[in-house]
């Protein structure tokens, strides 16, 4: 077999040992001697992978921009089609009266955990300039918002009234209605973020080019590979790119969340 | 999209290739937002309220295969799994390992669909179907005759269900006629068990006994191990054999109740011994080297059997007294005299059926002769 490639994976959901384990023979069968490891949130993978413990790390946004100030020569070698362009949004109820940001000042805003991009980081930057109160629901953090939990708890704040409104990425918004959490007509968006992106597979001196080739020749018509992509979330990996984070480090500066030089700095944000 | 709308959506794009726009035009203020994130998902590209098909849906049924139908095929693949026949099954599912009787050859006939149509329509109820507020007049002596016959007919019916029980879940689903119909003579024999044992019952008697050879003999078709084997023992021999004297409790049950159940019963035991003369047929047609393991099934159950006692002596005394209709002398002479015949009748049936399956005369009559001493 060629040189191995570890991997670095968050294990937000018990879905990941079986993604993974899928993966990893499927890439043993085509010769690539590949394994993974888990840990249990983005800040240790992020060092893991910055001290080349780790060849490549499946990153949240807010790891890839953290990797990158840890290790500025770190690459983004692919993603999922899923991964790009992405868009967060500010949430009331349908009988609110507010009709944009500027209606929220003093109203209690609910969001996902500290540290998830989309339903904190990049919202929150669309209420800069207005006075509100932030209610975070920490659910799985240092998960970066892989686990959605947060998100959904905001969204029930907000059905209940608890909150007068709530942030939440685009798909959430739509995934809500379906479960009933926040029924068809019940609210009304009055933000969007612009387009961003979020995970990429990032690596920082590895040769993975074998690991790339092969996970950009993956064919969603292999039943072998399809139900792993499914489970993962996507129909095709693409090559990486970064031109969809600025977003995301300006949110990142404008809070303090990591420093120049990547340490965590977050208010109140412990793993 | 959030009430429907993405069905639509993916209607119109079903309907046009891989690369093609398709532009969404809706009232709902929330349309680009949840368009976008849906067609993320699927594999389309969006771009404000226009959309380019992607290739996901097509890649979805790469590789897909029409599970036979509308007929059945000779050797359905274990992929097809629990798919129905005929349907278009997506590849990269679980396989159905437990389904080794998967070949035409071995489980079809093609009486399965007729058969199970009349099983399904025959469903007795059996709280209705009996007339139940019979009076229970019957003098004790012969009703503690009734009461044995019942007791071994109890559990005689339930080695009758649980014989094509343990073969049922191993039936490719593809041949689903035949799993079907071995649903309902399952069911049968439940309604067979439930009614015996209300018979057993119904005036204040214990149940009689339970003899150690008829279980025996019971338990040499729970261990048979092949679905060919077993299905001949139990429903081509036994549950023929079964009819002959579901037959004659009919004709001299002592009371209403007894014969309505008899009658019944025999109904439903008819059913299961045409679908094994059916099968078996059908299966020696295509491999005649069964009728060598049907030959050595009937001798290996024998030799297993020899040291046992058979059917029980409080049985067959019992079926006598059933037969004569009470204690008095020339009665039980009359009762013995059709209990003879009854055996006679049944080794002609199994002689009958027998060379239906192709044996010769002279090896039906052997092999029949060979049949267990407890009837089933």
């Amino acid at each position: 077999m060629t040189s191995s490639v570890l991997l670095g994976a968050v294990a937000y959901d018990p879905k990941v040992v079986t993604i993974w384990d899928g993966f990893r023979a499927w890439f043993g069968e085509r010769d690539l001697a590949f394994d993974y490891v888990l840990y249990s949130n983005y800040e240790r993978q992020v060092q893991e992978l910055a001290g080349g413990r780790i060849d490549v790390a499946w990153n949240s946004p807010l790891a890839w921009v953290r990797t990158r100030r840890m290790a500025p020569r770190a690459r983004a070698v692919a993603m999922r089609d899923t991964d790009r362009d992405l868009s967060s949004v500010v949430v009331v109820r349908a009988d609110s009266p507010a009709t944009s940001v500027s209606d929220l000042a003093g109203a209690t805003v609910g969001t996902g955990a500290v540290d998830s991009p989309q339903a904190t980081l990049l919202p929150l930057r669309l209420l800069d300039g207005t006075d509100v109160r932030v209610h975070r629901f920490e659910v799985g953090v240092g998960l970066h918002g892989d686990h959605i939990g947060g998100e959904r708890a905001a969204a029930e704040a907000l059905r209940d009234g608890r909150v007068d409104a709530a942030c939440m990425i685009d798909a959430n918004h739509l995934l809500f209605a379906k479960e009933g959490v926040l029924p068809a007509g019940a609210t009304r968006v009055i933000a969007q973020t612009s387009p961003y992106d979020h995970c990429n597979m990032s690596v920082v001196n590895a040769d993975v080019d074998r690991f790339v080739e092969l996970l950009l020749g993956m064919d969603y018509a292999d039943p072998a590979v399809r139900p792993l992509l499914d489970l993962e979330g996507l129909t095709r990996w693409l090559p990486g790119r970064t031109s969809g984070y600025a977003q995301l480090e300006a949110a990142v500066d404008a809070v303090g969340f990591y420093s120049q030089g990547g340490e965590v700095t977050a208010a109140g944000y412990h793993v | 999209m959030d009430a429907g709308g993405h069905l639509l959506v993916a209607r119109a794009l079903a309907g046009v290739p891989a690369g093609a726009r398709v532009r969404v035009v809706g009232t709902d203020p929330h349309l680009l937002v949840h368009l976008k994130a849906w067609g993320r998902a699927e594999g389309h590209t969006v771009a404000g309220d226009v959309v380019v098909r992607g290739t996901a849906p097509d890649q979805r049924l790469a590789g897909a295969t029409r599970a036979g139908g509308p007929g059945v095929v000779d050797h359905p693949p274990r992929s097809w799994g629990l798919a129905a026949r005929g349907s278009v099954v997506e590849a990269g599912g679980p396989d159905l390992p437990v389904v080794d009787l998967d070949r035409k050859a071995e489980v079809w006939t093609e009486l399965a669909p007729k058969l199970y149509a009349q099983a399904a329509a025959g469903q007795w109820d059996p709280a209705t179907a009996v007339d139940w507020s019979a009076p229970c007049d019957v003098p004790v002596e012969v009703e503690a005759a009734v009461v044995q016959v019942m007791t071994y007919l109890i559990e005689n019916e339930q080695a009758a269900l649980m014989v094509p029980a343990r073969f049922l879940g191993r039936i490719h689903p593809h041949f689903r006629e035949v799993v079907q119909f071995l649903a309902t003579q399952i069911a049968d024999e439940a309604r067979h068990v439930e009614v015996f044992t209300r018979r057993a019952g119904r005036c204040g008697s214990q149940l009689g006994v339970s003899g150690s050879g008829g279980r025996a003999s019971l338990q040499t078709l729970l261990d048979e191990p092949e679905w060919a084997t077993a299905s001949f023992l139990l429903s081509a021999l036994g549950e023929g054999t079964f009819l002959s004297l579901l037959s004659f409790l009919e004709e001299w049950a002592p009371d209403p109740v007894t014969r309505q159940i008899s009658r019944l019963a025999l109904q439903d035991e008819a059913r299961h011994v045409a679908f094994a003369l059916g099968h078996i047929g059908e299966h020696l047609a295509a491999e005649p080297e069964l009728r060598d393991r049907l030959r050595r099934a009937v001798l290996r159950r024998h030799d297993a059997l020899l040291t046992t006692s058979g059917l029980a002596p409080a049985v067959h005394d019992a079926l006598v007294v059933l037969a004569a209709g009470s204690w008095e002398r020339d009665a039980i002479a009359a009762g013995w005299g059709r209990v003879q015949r009854l055996q006679a009748d049944m080794d002609e049936g199994r002689r009958r059926r027998l060379v239906r399956l192709g044996f010769g005369e002279a090896e039906a009559a052997e092999l029949s002769a060979l049949h267990t001493r407890n009837f089933m």
